[in-house]
């Protein structure tokens, strides 16, 4: 950050990334992608070492102890920073908002979760309205279609901003899939408990994919993404698919998700 | 009813597989979604009227028994009777009392789920008693021999084509060279038929949306005015309700009635609005002789200081099945009992067991759309939620699913350990899938690769290669 505050030069905020599993494992350009809007927004990164997943698999299944468990891990790892970053509206919508419900009836757990939780955002939204970015300096040579996420769409309000930040990228026209809101069918271990039933739903969603007559796919989470991706792979499709954070960082020239590394 | 809820996987692959349904679920998918937002939309209020829904229910259950006793002292002072039925039997019998008393032949019968929930029409048949259902997708239904597949669009799984045949097979009576292709022909063809019936009936039974204390009144709002003819023509009126249908006053009423219709079906109000206060009176034109209430327990009052209180809030308008891909998917009847979609993703294993009803509080993907629409503002998701810690509790899920969870919090809770096991797993599946990008099968990933490509790792986790950068910094600083 360069501007002045009156009591001199504000200081760079802290923050800790919580890269998520599956960012960390499949694709890491995402954590870097993330890495690098933060940093250009003015932000000193740290990753630390401590942190797996965010416990989804365990809280969604019904296995409370396990979640609670990763949950003080996660809180441990993180809390002493400004802030808490995640490229994903899942991850931080467990982070934000079921962490603190895990603890309800834990008096010195809740509180520290609570305090916890203020300080966790989603990446896009935490540069747009926690940050003032109006802008970001990258350019992306196409024309894509967003598609918004379930838990960043309605835990956390997350629908304006990607699509704005995504008009500052030069080159970039945006084309609105039908019903953009509506569900991938991923769901997490819902995808392989009912693979028909999600199956069903994803060809419901590329079809609308199809239809927009964008060659790129963008989201802001990389289960729907693999989901998604995977379905129209299957399905032969050339559209691409990326995580809305490469592209907004300027770093959409990666082999796209499920294909295969160029040259 | 039969419940077929343990057998959810089958019914909802037969489902996916019937060209005929997946042909009438794009209609809800059509019909009601933008519907229900125009009407929304119109109403500035409409997101502060959902709150004061919620707030009206939670005040009356948490004095559900004050209530209760109120209603059913101005039940009688209008010179209605009230029955309390604890149990789906207890609620049967008391209704065949009252139709035996009478010489009750043949019984018109108004759209109602708690009937549906005590399975009277069979228990009728069984016991000589005609039953006749008058809403015209409960009538097309009946004629099928099905159950409702929507709690308020009961035929919604049904094409036009398909009810004209039934009509065609049954109405025998009527010209062979008629023509029934306009929706509109068909209505007016079980209006005619109906209307004999409204005649000979000598008992007619509707369920209540709501019933008011203040007043004792019960209400029930439709489309069709059958429910009036139903509950005015016959010697007897017996309302069936459940105990949470309950609200306080006629004011309470109506500001709840301005969430319904319009959640429901994006109407600003149903077409009939219909209210009942006890048997005709000496001074009225017309009205049934006897006037009686069932009020149903069924296991909900042990639903009352447990997690799932909020869904007795619940009025019935449909809209969080409306919203629901997986409903959209597989339709209601896979649901295997009285209610499907969301709303009996939570409430079904509340009345039948979580034993039986397992699959359904686990067959969704959490998106949150039934809760993002819900008038009652009914926390869907979380409660679903909690039947799966309920079902983990008990040992339910299947011994695959919780090694396979075990195993991953493991891993998850050792962090050092995590990323040695990942870093080389995620180095081995990158090298496997550089080639294409992706996986067309996987051991043990059946359940993604049956009808989706897996998406290749790069190869190095983020972690490992954050390590990296962080120690060229350091030698770079040094
Ligand atoms: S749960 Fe909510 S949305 Fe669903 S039927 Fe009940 S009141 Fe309507």
């Amino acid at each position: 950050m360069t501007e002045a505050s009156p009591s001199g030069p504000a200081k760079a905020p802290r923050v800790g990334l919580f890269v998520t599993c599956l960012v960390d494992l499949f694709r890491p350009n995402v954590g870097f992608a993330a890495v690098k809007l933060l940093e250009d927004a003015g932000c000193v990164v740290e990753v630390p070492q401590a942190q797996t997943c965010c416990g989804q698999p365990a809280f969604n299944s019904g296995d409370r102890k396990d979640a609670r468990d990763i949950a003080e891990q996660t809180i441990r790892a993180l809390e002493n920073y400004d802030y808490v970053v995640a490229p994903s509206g899942s991850c931080a919508g467990m982070l934000k908002k079921h962490y603190p419900e895990l603890f309800e009836d834990d008096p010195v757990w809740h509180g520290r979760a609570e305090r916890f939780s203020a300080k966790v955002f989603e990446l896009v939204s935490f540069l747009a309205d926690v940050l003032g970015v109006t802008s970001v300096e990258a350019s992306f040579n196409g024309s894509v279609t967003y598609h918004d996420s379930c838990s960043g769409l309605r835990e956390l309000g997350i629908k304006g901003q990607p699509r704005k930040l995504l008009k500052s990228v030069q080159g970039l026209e945006l084309k609105e899939m039908k019903d953009p809101d509506v569900c991938c069918g991923f769901g997490g271990t819902f995808c392989v408990k009912y693979p028909d039933i999600s199956n069903k739903i994803v060809s419901e969603k590329t079809r609308a994919i199809r239809d927009a007559g964008a060659g790129t796919l963008l989201a802001g989470d990389l289960g729907c993404l693999m989901n998604m991706a995977g379905k129209l792979k299957r399905e032969g499709s050339a559209i691409e698919v990326r995580h809305v954070a490469e592209v907004l960082a300027g770093m959409g020239d990666q082999p796209a998700i499920g294909e295969k590394a160029k040259g | 009813m039969q419940i077929t809820s343990p057998t959810f996987k089958d019914n909802a692959a037969k489902a996916l597989a019937d060209a005929q349904l997946q042909k009438a679920l794009g209609n809800v998918r059509a019909g009601f979604i933008d519907k229900r937002q125009k009407a929304a939309d119109a109403l500035p209020e409409f997101e502060a009227l959902r709150d004061a829904a919620r707030d009206i229910k939670n005040h009356t259950l948490a004095h559900l028994d004050l209530y209760l006793e109120t209603y059913a002292e101005k039940v009688e002072a209008a010179g209605g009777q009230v029955h309390w039925a604890e149990t789906a039997e207890d609620a049967r019998n008391r209704i065949l009392e009252i139709c035996r008393r009478l010489g009750a032949k043949t019984v018109t019968k108004g759209k109602s789920m708690i009937t549906e929930e005590i399975g009277l029409n069979a228990f009728f048949e069984e016991h000589g008693v005609t039953p006749v259902e008058t809403d015209l997708g409960e009538y097309i239904i009946q004629l099928r021999g099905e159950h409702p597949s929507h709690i308020i669009a009961p035929a919604v799984h049904l094409n036009k084509e398909q009810v004209e045949e039934d009509f065609r097979r049954v109405h025998t009576h009527l010209d062979p060279s008629r023509n029934l292709d306009e929706p509109t022909s068909l209505l007016g063809e079980a209006r005619a038929v109906l209307r004999e019936k409204y005649f000979q009936a000598d008992v007619g039974i509707t369920g209540a949306n709501f019933l008011v204390a203040e007043t004792g009144t019960s209400i029930i709002v439709t489309n069709e005015g059958n429910g009036d003819l139903t509950q005015t023509l016959p010697k007897a009126h017996i309302v069936v309700a459940s105990i949470e249908k309950i609200v306080p006053t006629l004011e309470d009423v109506s500001q709840i009635l301005r969430v319904l219709a319009r959640s429901a079906t994006g109407q600003d109000m149903s077409v009939y609005t219909t209210f009942s206060t006890g048997p005709r009176r000496d001074e009225d034109p017309d009205g049934p002789g006897e006037y009686h209430v069932i009020l149903l327990d069924n296991g909900r009052s042990a639903m009352l200081g447990t997690e799932y209180q909020e869904m007795l809030r619940c009025i019935r308008c449909g809209a969080c099945m409306n919203h629901c891909p997986v409903y959209h998917a597989v339709g209601g009847h896979a649901y295997g009992w009285v209610y499907p979609g969301p709303m009996g993703a939570v409430l079904t294993p509340s009345l039948v067991g979580v034993d039986k009803a397992g699959h359904l509080p686990n067959a969704s993907t959490f998106c949150g759309r039934c809760e993002s629409v819900c008038p009652m503002r009914i926390p869907l998701p979380k409660m679903m939620r909690h039947w799966r810690e309920r079902e983990f509790e008990r040992n339910l899920n299947s011994a695959v699913a919780r090694y396979g969870l075990g195993l991953w919090a493991f891993f998850a809770k050792r962090p050092a350990l995590y990323q040695f096991a990942t870093g080389t797993a995620m180095r081995l599946l990158g090298a496997i899938g550089k080639g294409k990008g992706r996986f067309a099968a996987l051991p043990l990933a059946g359940g993604w690769t049956r009808h989706r490509d897996l998406p290749a790792p790069e190869g190095k986790t983020f972690q490992s290669q954050w390590a990296e950068r962080q120690k060229k910094m350091k030698a770079k600083a040094a």
